[in-house]
């Protein structure tokens, strides 16, 4: 019997190995359909109408000017009687082009009555929620008692998730069934309850999303523009395409809550911190909030208390964003615990060396920071806070580290064995772009001990067995779970035919390089076709289930990961520019299952890490209420020339193997804003309490602090 | 939407020459309604195009096609609402990431921020005129070597662009492609592979 356990390393042919991405070649030649590439027959475009108000009263809805211009064939509106922040949606138009659409769409009336709004979040007085607090030890007693003392402030505001593909879907009732293409990433149940709005029952719902551009946490869901569409395509009998216009996906359709905090931190002459205190405040819009961990990672600090307050903001509502709350907490703990580094004069890698110990996973960081030092050259590129080579551009180096669980969703996957060979493997889940697709496929073809490629990998339907959302960095756990079970079963009655033909117990047998053989016996071997013939006429389909807290058992999957990355830049204190010149990313996830694509998920983190760090802020007005700059020219995102030199070191040795498999999603995305922020600190000799690390930010910081320190 | 059609010939329909013809009654009906028809001659006459629908003649990856657009239709809503030419992508919708770029007779253009009217007579390539997954060019070769995509949704801007680029400076810097490629923009955070593999393709001279 093949066993589900994953084989050694000196077994291992396809997974762990660095396999081209399935799908690369349809992505890079436009063959990919994406769910805004999904054109039907006869299909209308819709689009919507939203408050221009932060806070408002909505009276009359008149659409009789837009449903009167030719061309328009559906309209439809909200009963809505109070809008809560710019980009509320309130009415929507479906008409035979889209130019038409957009004009129909300014020709709607909406009677506003503006009232008072509310989108600061950088002032704690404007909390009106009950703090939330939490103690552990005790913080007053310790403080005094303390070597050293250091408070400082520090601030991450709200960004957006700025998907290039925006949230939407194509939507077509036909004959009673529901069809919907959107951008998601949770194919099994994104139309839980979708067909209430337009009466059509969850068994006759199909969803398919084969490509989808980008979601980072933001996709669960249908959405209001899923009800939306439907009740448009229901109106008209037709096919109905909405997707939101960029302005719109940058304010309502992903905020991550900003965090700012003000934090003292005591500590022992030698740099071990023994008591954290934190006030931290931020926005999740118009809902509430959730304090992000302060101390992060140094989780045996023994004295803490933290008070969290959330600020109402007539802003679009909070979406997950990789890592929730942990980019926000983990900024917060290591630019504080740099501060207090610098407070005592002590090297910044020795300092976090020190506290490694105050970690859940003291060996894992140490091991990491000492390579991360080593690949980015910390011994040769390290000096005490401030560059004090003479010019304007200082150089300097700051690194964090962070943690994230990680453990697979539950999932379940057929693999089906034909009598000619040929294998095929359904799951519905999706690939966001992590390489699902083509992991699924390496670990079904490990299995049966095929090349890779030799696996016909089906996702991206809601018919399909059923798999987790891919949030959380639970999608690597449970599909390799659920295929690498599936696929046994089914090798289990190959095996079970073969032995009969090979006249030995089913037991000794193995499936390696395309064949079934008995052990180390070449004599009793067929080859992979020759053994599935002897299944007959009936192809075998076996469904494989990853039930997490079994898999976790089993050792297949588990959670729990540690990661350290540095950054090294270069800051003109004249003009305040910050530029990265390398960047290092240590990373442990257990077992890989493809390591070319993992570090591409790895180096994609940090470049994402560099844009919020430098670049990202939804920026919006007091007094209007309004987002500034929902739009790429001034929502900046890093390009090609701003990321430095980079390099992804991944922990394969087998002690992290022996793990499991355990998600990287999230992990990677954390710690670049900290790391930055710490560099950019010791470059230029003061802390720039928020980002983005812009050039007024920094220029500001300086000039508080008299200049160069 | 509008309704089109392909011509296998390329150069024999013109939107001039389709409205002469259509004065003399020799060119298929069919193809327009006759308000779009009439207000697509009167445009003819002073000079101004539309409001209405108007027949034009794209030239996309070698095929002439057919289709009618109202003049305020961009070249990128043409390729993707009428033509089914969805490789570029709609992303910004005003000339600033990239995603909808194409090659107007080999040089790189938003199609987001020009009007189709406006491409007529120019030989329009998209990222699928450059290669298929089973023949892919240099640079698609490359980016599929080095990873240069994640969710992808910004790749066929990028490799449009970066074919136009190698072609231009077959011997570029890893400065010069940095430059090169600056008016394009990824969310996943895949400029690492992508570096690598235009530095690739580059050096396969007269590979794209």
């Amino acid at each position: 019997m093949a066993s589900v356990n994953w084989p050694a390393a000196e077994k291992r042919s396809v997974i762990g190995k660095r396999i081209d991405r399935a799908d690369g070649p349809a992505k890079s030649t436009g063959a990919a359909k994406y769910s805004y590439d999904v054109n039907r027959p006869g299909m209308l475009f819709a689009k919507l109408v939203w408050s221009p108000h932060a806070k408002a009263e909505v009276g009359n809805i008149d659409l009789s000017a837009a449903a009167a211009l030719p061309g328009v064939k559906a309209t439809w509106k909200d009963d809505l009687k109070d809008a809560q922040y710019v980009g509320q949606i309130l009415a929507a138009v479906a008409a035979e082009t889209e130019e038409i659409a957009v004009e129909a769409a300014n020709l709607v009336k909406i009677d506003y009555k503006p009232t008072e709004h509310q989108v600061r979040d950088s002032d704690p007085a404007l909390s009106k929620d009950k703090p939330s607090k939490k103690d552990t030890g005790n913080v007053d007693e310790t403080f005094p008692k303390a070597d050293v003392t250091v408070s400082g402030n520090y601030g991450i505001p709200v960004i957006t998730h700025c998907c290039l593909e925006p949230h939407g879907q194509v939507t077509e009732i036909k004959d009673g069934e529901l069809y919907v293409w959107p951008s998601t990433q949770n194919v099994s149940r994104y139309a839980d309850r979708l067909g209430e709005s337009a009466d059509v029952p969850q068994n006759k719902i199909h969803v398919e999303c084969q490509y989808m551009g980008g979601g980072f946490g933001s996709k669960f869901g249908y959405d209001k523009w899923g009800t939306i569409g439907a009740i448009l395509s229901k109106q008209t009998g037709r096919a109905v395409k909405l997707m939101l216009d960029r302005d719109l996906e940058l304010m309502i359709a992903g905020n991550r809550p900003s965090a700012f905090a003000k934090v003292k931190l005591g500590a022992t002459k030698d740099g071990l911190v023994n008591a954290v205190e934190t006030e931290v405040w931020g926005t999740g819009g118009t809902g509430g909030f959730n304090a992000p961990p302060v101390p992060y990672v140094f989780t045996k600090v023994p004295n803490t208390r933290i008070t969290g307050m959330g600020i109402r903001t007539n802003r679009g509502g909070q979406r997950a964003w990789r890592a929730p709350n942990h980019p926000q907490g983990c900024y917060i703990t290591m630019s504080a615990f740099a501060d207090l580094a610098a407070e005592l004069k002590m090297d910044e890698l020795d300092f976090f060396l020190k506290n490694a110990d105050q970690t859940d996973r003291a060996e894992v960081y140490k091991e990491e920071l000492k390579i991360a030092a080593e690949l980015i050259g910390y011994k040769q590129k390290a000096h005490p806070r401030g560059d004090k080579t003479p010019g304007p551009i200082k150089r300097g180096i700051g690194m964090s580290m962070h943690t994230w669980g990680g453990r697979g969703h539950p999932s379940e996957c057929d693999v089906t064995i034909n009598p000619d060979g040929s294998v095929e493997a359904k799951i519905g889940t999706q690939d966001l772009g992590v390489g699902t697709r083509t992991c699924i496929g390496q670990v079904v073809a490990e299995t049966l001990g095929l090349p890779y490629g030799s696996v016909k990998v089906l996702i991206g339907k809601n018919e399909y067995p059923q798999s987790g959302a891919s949030g959380g960095s639970t999608t690597i756990g449970g599909i390799s779970t659920s295929s690498r079970m599936a696929a046994t079963q089914a090798l289990n009655e190959v095996f079970a035919k073969a032995a009969g033909r090979l006249g030995v117990e089913a037991d000794t047998l193995v499936a390696q390089n395309g064949a079934i053989q008995a052990g180390d016996n070449a004599a009793k071997k067929l080859s992979w076709k020759e053994a599935c013939a002897a299944l007959g006429a009936s192809p075998v389909t076996k469904r494989g289930v990853c039930v997490p807290g079994d898999a976790e058992k089993a050792g297949l999957i588990s959670q729990g990961v540690g990661g350290v990355q540095m950054a090294d830049v270069s800051v003109d204190v004249e003009t305040g520019v910050v530029t990265i010149n390398e960047m290092v990313a240590v990373q442990d996830c257990g077992l890989i299952i493809n390591l070319k694509l993992a570090e591409s998920q790895v180096f994609g983190a940090l470049i994402m890490g560099v844009t919020y760090a430098l670049y990202e802020e939804a920026v919006y007005d007091a007094k209007t209420g309004r987002m500034l700059n929902a739009d790429m020219e001034f929502y900046r995102l890093a390009g090609i020339k701003d990321v430095g030199k980079l390099k992804v070191h991944m922990m394969t040795t087998p002690d992290y193997e022996k793990r499991g498999v355990i998600g990287l999603g999230e992990p990677p995305v954390i710690s670049p804003g900290a790391a930055i922020a710490n560099a950019v600190a010791n470059a230029c000799g003061v802390r720039v309490p928020s980002l983005p690390l812009t050039p007024d930010r920094v220029l500001a910081a300086l000039a508080q602090k008299g200049g160069l320190a | 939407m509008s309704e089109h059609h392909d011509t296998p010939d390329v150069t024999s329909v013109t939107r001039r020459g389709f409205l002469k013809g259509f004065g003399t009654g020799t060119v298929a009906t069919g193809l327009l309604s006759s308000t779009a028809v009439h207000e697509a001659m009167a445009a003819e006459k002073n000079g101004v195009l539309g409001p209405g629908e108007i027949p034009i003649t794209l030239k996309v990856n070698g095929r002439n096609r057919q289709l009618n657009v109202e003049p305020r239709v961009t070249l990128l809503d043409a390729l993707r609402n009428r033509l089914d030419t969805t490789g570029p992508k709609k992303v910004c919708d005003r000339g600033t990431c990239g995603a909808c770029t194409v090659l107007l007779d080999g040089q790189p253009v938003y199609s987001c921020s020009m009007l189709a009217v406006e491409a007529e007579g120019r030989a329009i390539t998209t990222v699928e005129g450059l290669g298929t997954p089973d023949k892919m060019n240099a640079v698609q070769q490359a980016f599929v070597k080095h990873d240069a995509q994640q969710c992808g949704f910004c790749t066929p801007g990028f490799v449009t662009a970066a074919t136009a680029f190698v072609r231009k400076n077959p011997n570029a810097t890893t400065d010069e492609i940095c430059k090169g490629l600056g008016g394009n923009l990824c969310r996943c955070g895949t400029y690492a592979g992508m570096l690598l593999a235009v530095a690739d393709a580059t050096k396969a001279k007269g590979g794209v």
